[in-house]
């Protein structure tokens, strides 16, 4: 069997700098919160819907809060007040929006808190049912069994358009199916509510969509006889509510990545950091496997001299997520590695680098995607290109595989284009699917010394990061060749610190939730 | 300088495939039928309908919920002069990195201050970043690594207002713009945009207005009132040779009274 031999004190020391790195962070997120996070608390709670103006009831209540100077203490508190005296979340929002009632009004802490944890239980409870009915869909149809799991994305603006795309692309083989959101939306600080038909670059995340889609996939999977996944974005300044939406209508992947929206979209370290970690535990109650952005640094940085960043950061992605409930078979850790394949032996070193990675990580269900950078106008090579990574792919065995499409440098994908791509992906696949069960590295070779190489340089990175913090590190552009400061970018001014009494029950109730949950489900290789 | 092959008549330019004339093409599209006799004889009917001949479907399948693909060759039936097409060209001559350097101190004397962004919605800067950053692309180094270029790149998502304002603040010769995600054709508005708030800031006529972006043409570019726009496979030392060949002819030393700079 496919085998590096690599060091595994080397593994260990890594382990332990990105777990120090992931403790110093979290202890920073757990002081403070931001208003994306009291929003999906009151999602939690129960809070839907828009005003006649289109602003998202969340936001509003959440804006209360804020004017009055009282959400320090966490807006779950001052809801459970006013719902103690409403009832019903939805209309406890609308009075408090219209100001007929006040967040403060004849405050009990005792009354509050009870009625937010019976809010935030109910909002939890309904996680669960989630939860159970994928996993009696997944014990009654399964998922076709292969892997990787071919992912695809659809982006055509229209929900409508995208469910026939999705149709399309499930029935030629696609496996989990993507829906790119509309550009920009990761810098919307706010949730688009309603179904809707016109996006740029793809399509709105929001919860009717969500419906949508997963309904249109539900169908299309008993038409198939296997589970088909959906996946969205759990990024961006609404990562935690986007996070709780997808666990309320059964998003089964989403993409989840601080340092992906710290990078690329210039969204504040402190903000989505403190996000993340809320939504990380709101997605390891969900059951939600998340993809890690590693696999973009590379297209900015030099992806030869540059490849122990995207494991660094793997190690500290597995760490933040391990902490924040997340188990192995959940973290669909990012790995494209961005070399230019007209490279003499690039393929060496693109194995070498998805061995090491799926070694080291061997009960995560790597989330691998071929060079993207590289593909050009020239659709017949492309094709070639991106069938070769399928076959790197499939003999390192990775867990999700982003199936490349020939036209993806041109415009988003046509109908045919995926599928000839998932043609192309499915044979390569089948043709070698034990391959890697045959093969032996040679020892010392171009690709085991290639893997020692990178493995070294990620730990000595690491330690680096653990001695001077992950805030300095970003700061310093060590990922992606992005600098990025620690008080700049979108979103700071969202962010405050707890205050004392500061209602932190939710992620215990969450994280209560996962007591007992299967530890080996999911989309491991 | 246009070139044929022998045999080819300049007047008369068809499709190629193994006779000079035979007008060969491949193509491929997806009907919204599901797949039947009819519906290949409907692929066969459009294909003669874009003017090919002697059509043949070399492959066809059924995509499911009512749509069909098909691969399709025939023979073209129209040609083109080429002897009368004549297209505005971008760049005179391309440079290499130290031929630019020296051209610009020379005829300028001076860095030639770029500033970049990809502008509106679009976060994709991999077009601006291979053009601007020091590492550059395709084995060229980017602007940033010229002596004689003074850069700044914005990055991605940058609204027209702000790029100007970084312009105008950064006293930029030339404004460099990406658009990649192009969806509607938003990244058109976007660009026409920027001119329009170019032009009413007053600074048109002293900036040189550069676009770039998988869907860009040079054609396009000028359209927009842009001054020149580059495409796929662009690289540094073409953006770097265009910025110094035509910010020397409008503002290079012959054109500027001799003075401090």
């Amino acid at each position: 069997m496919a085998h590096l031999d690599l060091d595994e004190r080397q593994i260990e020391r890594a382990r332990k700098a990105a777990g120090n790195i992931a403790d110093s962070v979290l202890r920073f997120a757990k002081e403070h919160s931001t208003v994306a996070i009291e929003r999906a608390v009151l999602r939690l709670m129960g809070v839907e819907g828009a005003d006649a103006d289109g602003v998202p009831l969340p936001n509003r209540v959440v804006d209360v809060a804020l004017k009055e100077g009282i959400l320090g203490r966490g807006i779950a508190l001052y809801f459970g007040n006013c719902l103690s005296k409403v009832g019903d979340p939805v209309e406890t929002a609308k009075a408090i929006a219209d100001k007929k009632i006040g967040l403060k009004e004849d405050f009990s802490d005792d009354r509050a808190r009870d009625e937010a944890e019976k809010a935030l239980k109910k909002g939890i409870a309904r996680i669960r049912e989630t939860v159970e009915r994928r996993r009696a869909l997944l014990e009654k149809l399964g998922d076709g069994g292969t892997r990787p799991l071919l992912y695809v994305i659809v982006a055509t603006g229209n929900i409508f358009e995208d469910v026939v795309q999705a149709k399309v692309a499930a029935r030629a083989g696609a496996q989990v199916v993507a829906i790119i959101r509309s550009t920009a939306q990761s810098l919307l600080d706010y949730v688009p509510e309603g179904i809707t038909t016109t996006g740029y670059g793809g399509t709105y995340a929001t919860q009717a969509n969500f419906r949508v889609m997963r309904q249109a996939l539900d169908e299309i999977s008993f038409e198939l006889g296997r589970y088909v996944r959906q996946c969205n974005y759990a990024s961006g300044l609404c990562m935690p509510e986007m996070a709780v939406l997808g666990a309320f209508e059964r998003l089964d992947v989403m993409l989840n990545d601080a340092l992906y929206g710290i990078l690329f979209r210039d969204i504040n370290m402190q903000r989505t950091l403190i996000d993340q970690a809320f939504s990380r535990v709101v997605s390891a109650a969900g059951e939600i496997i998340i993809n890690t952005g590693e696999d973009n640094y590379l297209t900015t940085a030099d992806a030869v001299s540059a490849a122990h960043t995207v494991l660094a950061s793997n190690f500290i992605n597995e760490a933040i997520g391990k902490r924040c409930g997340l188990k192995d078979w959940q973290l669909g850790l990012g790995h494209a590695m961005q070399m230019n394949p007209m490279m003499e032996d690039m393929f060496l070193l693109e194995v070498a680098q998805a061995q090491m990675i799926r070694q080291i990580f061997k009960d995560c269900p790597i989330k691998y995607m071929p060079p993207t950078k590289y593909m050009t106008g020239n659709i017949f090579r492309g094709h070639v290109q991106d069938a070769m990574f399928g076959l790197a792919s499939v003999i390192t065995k990775q867990g999700i595989h982003l199936v490349g499409i020939m036209t993806e440098a041109m415009h988003t994908p046509h109908i045919h284009d995926r599928f000839l791509a998932l043609e192309a992906q499915g044979m390569v696949m089948n043709m070698a699917r034990h391959l890697g069960d045959e093969i032996e590295f040679k020892k010392g070779g171009i690709i085991e010394r290639r893997a020692q190489e990178v493995l070294k340089k990620a730990m000595e990175m690491l330690e680096q990061i653990e001695k001077e913090g992950l805030f300095t590190a970003l700061e310093q552009g060590r990922f992606a060749n992005v600098r990025r400061s620690f008080t700049g970018g979108r979103g700071l001014e969202g962010v405050f610190k707890k205050e004392e009494g500061y209602f932190d029950a939710v992620e215990d109730l969450l994280l209560k939730s996962l007591e007992g949950q299967d530890e080996t489900m999911g989309a491991r290789g | 300088m246009k070139q044929w092959a022998q045999g080819a008549d300049p007047h008369n330019i068809k499709p190629y495939g193994d006779t000079m004339g035979d007008g060969w093409v491949q193509m491929s599209f997806t009907l919204p039928v599901a797949l039947c006799e009819e519906a290949r004889e409907a692929a066969k009917k459009l294909a003669g309908k874009m003017g090919l001949s002697d059509v043949m479907v070399y492959h066809e399948a059924d995509l499911g919920y009512g749509f069909s693909f098909f691969i399709i060759y025939g023979k073209c039936k129209y040609s083109v002069d080429f002897a009368r097409i004549v297209c505005p060209k971008v760049l005179e001559r391309k440079m290499t990195f130290d031929e630019i350097n020296e051209f610009i101190k020379k005829q300028v004397g001076r860095p030639i201050r770029v500033i970049g962004a990809c502008t509106g919605s679009d976060a994709h800067t991999v077009g601006i970043d291979a053009i601007m950053n020091m590492k550059g692309y395709a084995g060229e180094y980017g602007l940033e690594r010229y002596e004689m270029f003074e850069t700044k790149n914005l990055g991605s998502q940058v609204p027209n207002e702000k790029l100007l304002e970084e312009a105008l603040a950064f006293k930029a010769d030339a404004i460099l713009v990406s658009q990649v995600v192009t969806q509607k054709d938003i990244h058109l508005s976007n660009l026409a945009e920027l001119i329009d708030m170019v032009e009413a800031a007053g600074i048109r006529e002293k900036v040189l207005m550069i676009c770039g972006g998988p869907r860009i043409t040079h054609e396009v570019a000028l359209e927009l009132g842009f001054d020149a726009g580059f495409g796929p496979g662009t690289t540094p030392t073409i953006v770097a040779s265009y910025i110094a060949q035509e910010f020397a002819k409008r503002f290079g030393k012959h054109q500027i009274p001799k003075g401090k700079i």
